[in-house]
């Protein structure tokens, strides 16, 4: 679990997260959602510390990690797992040894078993036959990938993704969304995901935070969101005229299905 | 920024630097990489310039040196000291920091820029310790390797080039080679080597860590380290000949 308290951060006279207060909850996909350029990765990196915010408490399973020094902070690390929403893959290494690199570092397993651990990982997140390719040679939403099985490789307790699934195809898309939620359930761990993409929040939405403009606008549950009355989440969540008017015609009838179905693909039907 | 936060900046990382390593086993693999990077990468062009520097002065001094008192076998001696007090440190290094220099602000600041360095960090890694502590062991190590080979070729070069032209016979300047010979000039020169690469690795990673913003300031920033290092090589030059001479 993480608490965060009435995070502020600002850059020179510009605030980009404006006292923030959150609990991100363990065993469950916490989504940030918010539209480009609302603070959603200033956010995520200041719940990591690779911002330092200029007021405010973050908690992870209640040890105050803004007081924590860098050794205290070196070891609560090695238990979080992030992904970059630029991926962030070393690019002197191969995809193999840029998913090993944290089990080389943390680790003192034999090589064989280190591989067996990564093609595990890889297979996970649908990737074969990369293993010697650089980063240069994959495509982006490969890196994504690859940039997800590093996280993952060594179990982590915390899971941050940047906008995991942008710039990938609907299917991979979902791949990684189930692949998301499925460790998040399986290890019960605490993630975090910043997220535009309706359908992942319709999928894996157990608990969504809407951002606009620094500010936390609504919180709620994927079941909630479609029926919210706050403006600005409306014209976020129907920006397209496409799924407004789709909003309208089945309202009535998305009522009495939305329990039993989390697809929007299906709720449009 | 002015110069004093700056300063400061740069001891900090400095002392940042000396962390316990993570994994042993993976530092000491980074710091031979790095020797093969730093080291090994420039010894072509090192062993090009210290050959021509070398047959260059022999020649010039034979050009400038016309009295007829002074045995031939002087010119051997002139090129002897000139190498090793002031060619193959500084000239060198100067070119080190060229080569050297911009490769390492390049290529900290392309992991920067590309977040490469948070994802490290992430993992619970001290990018300080493992990213830039290895790259100055590195250059510390390697470059008065190549400081040395550079005296070597450079005497070579003004030997070959002596007798090639007919200035100097070999023998005589073999012969004036040994003459009024000071070990302290090569330890002198191995303080200038050391000093130097300390400068070129510990100046260039700072402006290669620190780099803010996009692919235009990694360009900018190697440029930067590259002056800032040659005007304190420079400075240093001075320093150290007052105080060692
Ligand atoms: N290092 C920085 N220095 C100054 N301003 C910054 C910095 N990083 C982000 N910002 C500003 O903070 C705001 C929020 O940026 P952020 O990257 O968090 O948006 P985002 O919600 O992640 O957007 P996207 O969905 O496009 O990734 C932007 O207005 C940006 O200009
Ligand atoms: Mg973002």
């Amino acid at each position: 679990m993480i608490e965060i308290k009435d995070l502020k951060k600002t850059f020179g006279d510009k605030t980009v997260i404006d006292g923030v207060s959150a609990v991100m909850q363990t065993g469950k996909c916490n989504l940030i959602i918010g539209s480009s350029g609302s603070g959603k990765t200033v956010f995520m990196k200041c719940l990591v510390g690779l911002f330092e915010p200029d007021s405010g408490e973050i908690l992870y399973s209640g040890k105050n990690f803004t007081t924590m020094n860098e050794e205290e902070r070196k070891e609560l690390r090695q238990q979080i797992g992030m992904l970059f929403q630029g991926s962030a893959l070393f690019d002197s290494m191969t995809v193999e040894q840029n998913i090993m690199f944290p089990l080389d570092m943390f680790t003192k397993v034999s090589f064989q078993e280190k591989l067996k651990r990564v093609n595990e990982v890889l297979a996970r997140v649908n990737l074969e036959n990369v293993n010697d390719k650089f980063p240069a040679e994959i495509s982006g939403g490969m890196k994504k990938r690859v940039g997800i099985a590093r996280a993952i490789v060594l179990n982590p307790k915390y899971l941050f993704c940047d906008e995991p699934n942008s710039g990938l195809d609907p299917q991979t898309s979902l791949l990684i969304d189930k692949l998301i939620k499925e460790i998040t359930l399986e290890y019960k761990i605490t993630t975090v995901v910043n997220t535009h993409d309706m359908n992942s929040v319709m999928e894996t939405g157990d608990h969504i935070i809407y951002m606009h403009q620094g500010i936390k606008e609504w919180e709620g549950t994927n079941k909630e969101i479609i029926f919210s009355k706050n403006q600005k989440l409306n014209e976020f969540i129907f920006a397209s005229e496409f799924l407004q008017d789709a909003k309208d015609m089945r309202m009535l009838e998305m009522k009495g299905k939305i329990d039993n179905n989390r697809n929007m693909d299906e709720l449009l039907k | 920024m002015n110069i004093f936060t700056e300063f400061g900046r740069y001891l900090l990382m400095l002392k940042d630097m000396f962390s316990k390593p993570e994994n042993m086993k993976m530092y000491w693999k980074e710091l031979m990489h790095q020797c093969v990077e730093i080291g090994i990468r420039s010894l072509g062009i090192v062993v090009i310039i210290s050959f021509f520097m070398g047959a260059v002065s022999a020649l010039q001094t034979a050009y400038q040196l016309v009295s007829p008192l002074l045995p031939r076998s002087t010119i051997a001696l002139i090129v002897r000291d000139t190498v090793i007090l002031e060619f193959a440190p500084t000239l060198v290094c100067i070119v080190l920091a060229g080569v050297v220099g911009s490769k390492i602000a390049g290529e900290l600041g392309n992991m920067r820029v590309s977040e490469q360095i948070d994802a490290l960090e992430i993992m619970g890694i001290n990018t300080r310790t493992y990213l830039v502590l290895p790259k100055i062991l590195a250059a510390m190590i390697t470059i008065p390797l190549l400081v040395v080979i550079s005296m070597v070729l450079g005497i070579w070069g003004g030997r070959l080039a002596s007798v090639a032209t007919g200035i100097v016979a070999a023998s005589q300047f073999d012969k004036g080679l040994l003459q009024n010979f000071l070990p302290y000039n090569v330890f002198f020169a191995l303080a200038k080597a050391y000093t130097f690469s300390f400068i070129i690795s510990s100046i260039s990673s700072f402006y290669g860590y620190y780099v803010k913003g996009g692919s235009l300031e990694i360009g900018r920033a190697s440029t930067q380290s590259v002056i800032v290092s040659c005007v304190l090589i420079l400075l240093a030059d001075y320093v150290l000949s007052a105080v060692l001479l």
